[in-house]
């Protein structure tokens, strides 16, 4: 697999080491809409490889290989500059503005005209079953809601590809499923590679994708 | 190779360097350009009064001084007394009523102390014991048949015990609060019950286990605390003794003198001032070996003390005198400052009135004013330091280290009067003396180390998932400081500016030296009016000392809650 695409997330030759003692060796290609999960229990890096894909690795964590994004190097540039779309555990919604303004927050300054950029998050909004909900304080929606604006948030930055750090660890069995499709759906509709992080087997079944187990 | 990916991974390249300096410069400059304008005069060489040969002859003076023993020992013994007194009050409370419904219930009432000026608390304490305060009245005539006050030396008294009590109302607040932030580090809650369950009574299970892990960390405050207690001015002006008086305060008497062998005199005494309050720390010090040899043996004896009621209750009651005392001490001050014709031994005032904080209010304006201008200018310009410091420290993917923690207790442990009068000295040489920013400058070295303890904690932990989550999203550094950062920061950062003009507000010797008489607070104008006989209008300068805070205070819990008032997620109980 080491023979590079032009599309998709390419993991080259990747290697995370901590303290000098590797942790983890990547050497893949996750082509758009396809999922790659990522198994195994806590302590074993799993955080740390989307850390190092989304741009944020520190010491003592370090790391050799390279990351291509659509054919774009995007290995030394900063977090801002990756398109690389991040959700974790908990939907972390910015707790000081409304919906709309979290939405708002995330839509590149590309759309210049205020009605244009409303218009957007809107329709955000309602692709995630939450028309109506744009004036409302995130604390007071449920954990399922605060998921699916999360999502809309990170879509609205047009990311190019996904990284899903646990994102339905949070919410109950019943949402669970619902959400997840969502989720999947989306990203298949967008052509958006995927690393999920977990360790629920059911998660990593519903993915449908290439798992290893770290 | 493995190196090349850190650098550009962070959250950008700002660098804590420039900002850690400027606090260096800021908190270290004064002091040490003041210890030095101390040390030179004290030895002879002060060329503006016309002394530059060194000589011991200002050491000569002072230790001719009348008395100058007795003020030393009051100095020590007072400071001691207070430091121990609080710190065992703490103590024993936190041993006794941690995670207690009371215990949560005082800390509600306690933090608000915390901003309140020295003086005011004293002031209070003063009207409320004098011979011809509250107490008395309470019982006059009926009781004692008192028709007049009693020529008691309950004020001033010459051990020093009032000021001692003086001090103590205000320190146990302080200690306290800093225990409970100390609390939160330590896993109390499993400790005590391990220790319950070993059959260990909650006082002794408490202190031969958590109070070992909890001291260490409120050390540093502690000896500020003594530090602070055995150079105390303000107060051992108001309480304290006077023939002789402590040690600071007489400084205080020989810098105002125009005689410039006086002056050469309170230099000597500055510098003896900082070793008297070495010499505290290091009795204190050996304070602190004993202690642990005891607890170290008395935690391997087995005595359980299963039953600790007395005590506890013992303790309670002390803590809740200790804050009924403060509270009616306020509201004494509140009720002169409104008082008409109240003499001995009514009860209670005649009649009440406005004239008083009428008369005040339109003369003493600028007193307000300025009052004002150098808290609001200090803690807003402290607060920009700090959080300069913090972002970069978090755009650095670190935090400040625990070096930097300690260096910001150096203007608490270092007594005021020993650097202040040099910093005065060169204040006057470079002619900036008696100007608002001068004062503002050396109330901002004392004010620096309350704003950063009170915004680094929330500030290291706010969610760093928020900053990475913004940052993915495209979010430029300076985006995420000003739109999700601050923000969301927003309640400490009022909180801490507030603390800030509360310790500006409290401030009496930096703003007499280095206004060199001519800037005026509302605490410097309560101080003067200390010794004239007008309650009335003292209770309306010292209820000022407790309401200007009190309006900062007010203010930075309202903002918050209207700005946010539709977020739940940003209530102040919900901050991480």
């Amino acid at each position: 697999m080491t023979t590079a695409k032009a599309e998709g997330l390419t993991l080259r030759d990747v290697t995370i080491t901590l303290k000098g003692k590797r942790l983890l060796r990547m050497d893949l290609t996750v082509p758009p809409g396809a999922v790659l999960t990522v198994m195994g229990e806590s302590g074993r890096g799993k955080s740390t490889f989307l850390d190092f894909i989304a741009g944020f690795l520190k010491p003592p964590f370090a790391a050799t290989g390279e990351i291509l994004l659509n054919g774009r190097d995007i290995t030394h540039l900063t977090p801002q500059e990756r398109r690389v779309g991040l959700m974790f555990q908990t939907p972390l919604l910015f707790p000081h503005l409304s919906v709309m303004g979290n939405l708002l927050f995330a839509l590149p300054e590309t759309i210049r005209k205020k009605r244009d950029r409303i218009v957007a998050a809107e329709q955000a909004l309602a692709e995630a079953g939450l028309a109506g909900y744009a004036a409302r304080d995130p604390a007071t929606l449920s954990g399922g809601q605060q998921t699916r604006v999360a999502l809309m948030r990170v879509l609205l930055s047009e990311p190019q590809a996904l990284l899903l750090d646990e994102p339905f660890s949070s919410l109950d069995r019943a949402r669970r499923a619902d959400i997840r499709s969502l989720v999947f759906e989306t990203a298949r509709k967008r052509a958006l590679p995927v690393i999920l992080v977990t360790h629920d087997e059911e998660d990593a079944h519903a993915a449908g994708g290439l798992i290893t187990h770290l | 190779m493995a190196q090349r990916f850190q650098m550009k991974t962070g959250l950008g390249a700002g660098s804590p360097k420039l900002p850690t300096l400027l606090l260096f410069v800021l908190l270290a400059g004064p002091i040490s350009a003041g210890l030095l304008g101390t040390l030179l005069p004290a030895f002879g060489y002060l060329p503006a009064l016309g002394a530059s040969d060194p000589s011991p002859d200002a050491f000569r003076a002072l230790f001719s001084a009348p008395g100058i023993w007795t003020s030393i020992a009051l100095s020590l013994g007072t400071g001691l007394v207070a430091t121990a007194l609080s710190l065992g009050i703490v103590i024993l409370f936190t041993a006794g009523w941690s995670s207690t419904r009371a215990f949560d219930n005082l800390r509600r009432f306690l933090s608000p102390l915390l901003s309140v000026p020295h003086a005011a608390a004293a002031f209070g304490l003063a009207f409320l014991i004098a011979p011809s305060g509250f107490l008395v009245r309470l019982v006059s005539p009926a009781l004692s048949g008192w028709e007049r006050p009693p020529d008691l030396l309950i004020l001033n008294d010459p051990y020093g015990l009032t000021m001692t009590a003086g001090l103590i109302l205000k320190e146990v607040p302080f200690l306290f609060l800093m225990t409970v932030a100390a609390l939160t580090q330590v896993n109390v809650k499993s400790i005590s019950r391990a220790v319950a369950s070993l059959g260990y009574g909650r006082m002794r299970g408490f202190l031969i286990t958590a109070a070992p892990q909890v001291y260490p960390q409120i050390r540093l405050p502690v000896l500020a605390v003594l530090a602070y207690s055995t150079s105390v001015v303000d107060v051992a002006l108001i309480l304290g003794p006077t023939t002789p008086a402590p040690l600071a305060p007489r400084i205080l008497v020989w810098l105002s003198d125009p005689d410039p062998a006086m002056r050469l005199k309170a230099s000597a005494g500055a510098v003896l001032q900082i070793a008297v309050s070495a010499l505290a720390i290091l009795i204190w010090l050996g304070f602190e070996r004993l202690a642990r040899n005891w607890f170290f043996r008395t935690s391997r004896t087995g005595r359980r003390q299963a039953s600790d009621r007395v005590p506890r209750f013992l303790v309670l009651t002390f803590v809740i005198i200790l804050v009924a005392v403060t509270a009616s001490g306020f509201g004494l001050l509140g009720l002169w400052s409104v008082a008409r014709g109240w003499w001995f031994p009514d009860t209670f005032p005649a009649q009440l009135t406005l004239a008083t904080w009428r008369e005040a209010l339109t003369t003493g304006g600028t007193t307000i004013w300025t009052t004002f201008v150098l808290g609001a200018g200090s803690a807003i310009c402290c607060a920009a330091l700090v959080i300069w410091l913090l972002e970069s420290h978090t755009r650095a993917g670190n935090v400040p280290g625990n070096r930097l923690r300690q260096f910001l207790f150096l203007p608490l442990l270092v007594p005021q009067v020993s650097f202040l009068f040099g910093l005065q000295v060169l204040f006057i040489h470079a002619q900036i003396d008696g100007t608002l920013l001068a004062v503002m400058l050396a109330h901002s070295v004392f004010v620096l180390p309350y704003v950063f303890l009170a915004l680094a904690d929330p500030w290291a932990h706010q969610d760093p998932r928020y900053a990475r989550i913004a940052a993915t999203l495209g979010a430029t550094n300076s985006r995420i400081f000003r739109k999700v950062r601050l923000p969301m920061l927003l309640t400490p950062l009022l909180v801490a500016i507030a603390i800030g003009f509360a310790v500006s507000v409290g401030q009496y010797l930096p703003t007499v030296l280095i206004g060199s008489g001519r800037v005026s607070t509302v605490t410097t104008e309560s101080l003067a009016l200390a010794a004239g006989g007008n309650r009335s209008l003292l209770g309306v300068y010292a209820m000022l000392q407790l309401i200007l805070p009190f309006i900062v205070f007010s203010l930075a819990s309202l903002i918050p809650a209207l700005v946010f008032r539709n977020r739940l997620g940003m209530r102040p109980t919900s901050t991480h």
